[in-house]
């Protein structure tokens, strides 16, 4: 059973049709890239499962049982985690601190409850060990290369046991030795039975780390195969248009 | 979670204990790097040249009196401020909140009720300019420089209104007590002072000991990205403008007990303090960080400089000089700081 399945999704905003009746689906442990030229609607799409927009029409699906998420918070309960493109990281705080950002462990009784330091530093330690990144709990995100606020953004997504793990142009603006960091951290996540949603512009990224490609055009999707099967020549023609669809 | 052999790097033998373990800076490092230390060795310092230069003047009992119940007004307020200025916001209404919170009181006092009615009138007028603040800057997104400028007219306003422009000062059957609440002491030291260390200590937990602070910070360090993980940053923010109108409007209500009487050009200019009290002390006005130390030392070393120029011989109008520049190094260092950070 796919763990995340989408059935003839559409969005419109007023009179624009971003997604025209789009299915999807993801199966446990299997690393998925989404690709589409801008305004494609990956953007869009990724919005609706992760609870920020609700969908003009179609169904969503998690493990079978049909959910509708009207905010974030709701898609999160479901077991969906996000990592924005702008990693949503706070430079003035801490690693330890960034990663339970939002979800605090705390300690006391009745009403005065307080932060549970050295338990969220403990674990947020064995996180970035589980992530083989050299991330240190107690660093100021502010001094951390780009692959080390990577893992920062991954390790959030890991506090649960998230089913779904979507990240929006993971490796857009950092250096070539950082994205195979990056992509490595992906692996691990796929490893650990998260299914991933890759989603991305840079080809090489995408073919080196999925199992399989979806691709969109005009808010429709013209392509979904296994790697395998694909080349990238194959992928830049759906993508711009001069394949029509696969 | 089973680890993939064939993507291990050398540097994925790194154990947790050798993580955790690796501090980012030591204590001490930690130490050198804090703007409140360095205020702390400055303060330090003023008090053992005046001390000096002025033995019998400065030194005595009765000066340090002086000097910590006039830092405590500002330095309560400073704490608030705090709050809201780690937010990335600002509140520069406080000076005109000490005026309308007084003259509430005050009438209340005059018409003769109880000091314990007068002083929570008092509170509630504070708290609605509070709310307005937090309301128009959270949920309306309106600039905090603006809001806050607007309630600074509005407050001192309702304050000349209400008080019909006259002094207050016939404080009613409860005159002792309330006089006694602001202006008396406690084994020797001035009440607000007691009130100033005491939420001190209790600000310096709630911003380091609870998500409520941290919350702060990150609305403060990057909003979309607090908002984004879940955090109420409207709320949140809405709170502090309320918190920082409440301690203004405590030391308001004591600040009238210590004077005896209430006016409604009561606190004017006293924003610029607080605020100069809360950079000085290392919080960024671009928000983000700051701390409860900070504004208590901050505020100290204001006051202790204010209290030296007179003793110099200083002409006192040159006060504002001297405040305002100091506003302006503070902001300067925290640059050069913030640059070699980086």
């Amino acid at each position: 059973m796919p763990v995340l399945e989408l059935r003839n999704i559409s969005k419109n905003f007023g009179a624009i049709r971003a997604l025209n009746g789009v299915d999807l689906s993801l199966d446990p442990g299997e690393v998925l890239g989404l690709m589409g030229d801008n305004g494609a609607g990956k953007s869009t799409i990724v919005k609706i499962i992760a609870g920020n927009f609700l969908p003009t029409g179609g169904e969503i699906f998690v493990d079978g049982e049909h959910v509708q998420f009207s905010k974030p918070l709701d898609a999160r309960q479901k077991g969906i985690e996000v990592v924005y493109q702008d990693l949503a990281l706070c430079n003035n705080l801490t690693a330890a601190a960034n990663v339970f950002l939002g979800r605090e462990l705390k300690r006391g009784i009745g009403p005065f409850q307080f932060l549970d330091h050295a338990r969220m530093i403990k674990k947020a330690g064995e996180l970035f060990v589980e992530l083989k990144s050299e991330t240190r709990p107690r660093d100021l995100v502010v001094q951390m290369s780009g692959g080390q606020r990577q893992a920062v953004a991954i390790a959030r997504t890991r506090l649960t046991e998230p089913k779904v793990v979507l990240m929006d142009e993971p490796t857009a603006a950092i250096s070539v030795r950082q994205v195979a960091e990056v992509l490595d951290l992906i692996r691990r996540l796929r490893d650990a039975g998260h299914a991933v949603v890759l989603i991305s512009h840079r080809m090489p990224d995408v073919f080196a780390v999925a199992d399989r490609v979806a691709v969109m055009r005009r808010g429709s999707k013209v392509a979904d195969k296994l790697i395998s099967k694909s080349s990238p020549e194959e992928v830049t023609g759906l993508i711009t248009g001069a394949i029509d669809v696969a | 979670m089973s680890l993939d052999a064939r993507q291990a790097k050398p540097a994925a033998s790194v154990a947790v204990e050798s993580v955790l373990g690796n501090k980012e800076k030591t204590i001490f490092q930690r130490l050198l790097s804090a703007q409140s230390f360095w205020v702390t060795i400055a303060l330090g310092v003023m008090v053992v040249v005046m001390s000096i230069l002025q033995p019998e003047a400065f030194s005595s009992w009765d000066n340090f009196y002086n000097i910590t119940r006039n830092f405590a007004f500002v330095g309560i307020i400073a704490l608030g401020m705090t709050a809201v200025i780690i937010t990335g916001g600002i509140d520069l209404s406080v000076g005109s909140i000490i005026g309308f919170v007084g003259v509430a009181t005050g009438v209340m006092l005059q018409a003769e009720y109880s000091w314990w009615l007068s002083s929570l009138v008092g509170l509630s007028a504070g708290l609605l300019v509070g709310l307005v603040n937090g309301y128009l800057v959270a949920y309306l997104n309106l600039s905090a420089f603006v809001v806050t400028l607007g309630t600074l007219s509005i407050a001192r306003s309702l304050a000349i209104v209400l008080s019909g422009n006259k002094m207050l000062y016939e404080f009613g059957p409860d005159a002792d007590i309330f006089n006694w609440i602001g202006g008396g002491d406690i084994l020797t030291i001035a009440n607000p002072v007691w009130l100033l260390v005491v939420s001190t200590i209790i600000f310096a937990i709630i911003l380091n000991q609870t998500a409520w602070g941290r919350y702060l910070y990150a609305i403060g360090g990057n909003e979309q990205a607090a908002q984004a993980t879940g955090v109420p940053v409207q709320r949140i923010k809405l709170q502090a403008y309320l918190l920082c109108a409440f301690m203004t409007a405590i030391a308001a209500v004591m600040l009238t007990g210590y004077n005896g009487s209430a006016i409604n050009a009561n606190g004017t200019g006293y924003e610029l303090r607080v605020i100069a009290s809360t950079v000085i002390g290392g919080a960024n006005l671009m928000g983000g960080s700051g701390g409860a130390y900070g504004a208590f030392i901050g505020a100290a070393l204001i006051e202790v400089i204010r209290n030296s120029l007179i003793m110099a011989g200083v002409d006192s109008n040159w006060q504002g000089t001297f405040v305002g520049s100091f506003i302006i190094l503070a902001v300067l260092l925290e640059q050069v700081r913030g640059r070699r950070r980086d």
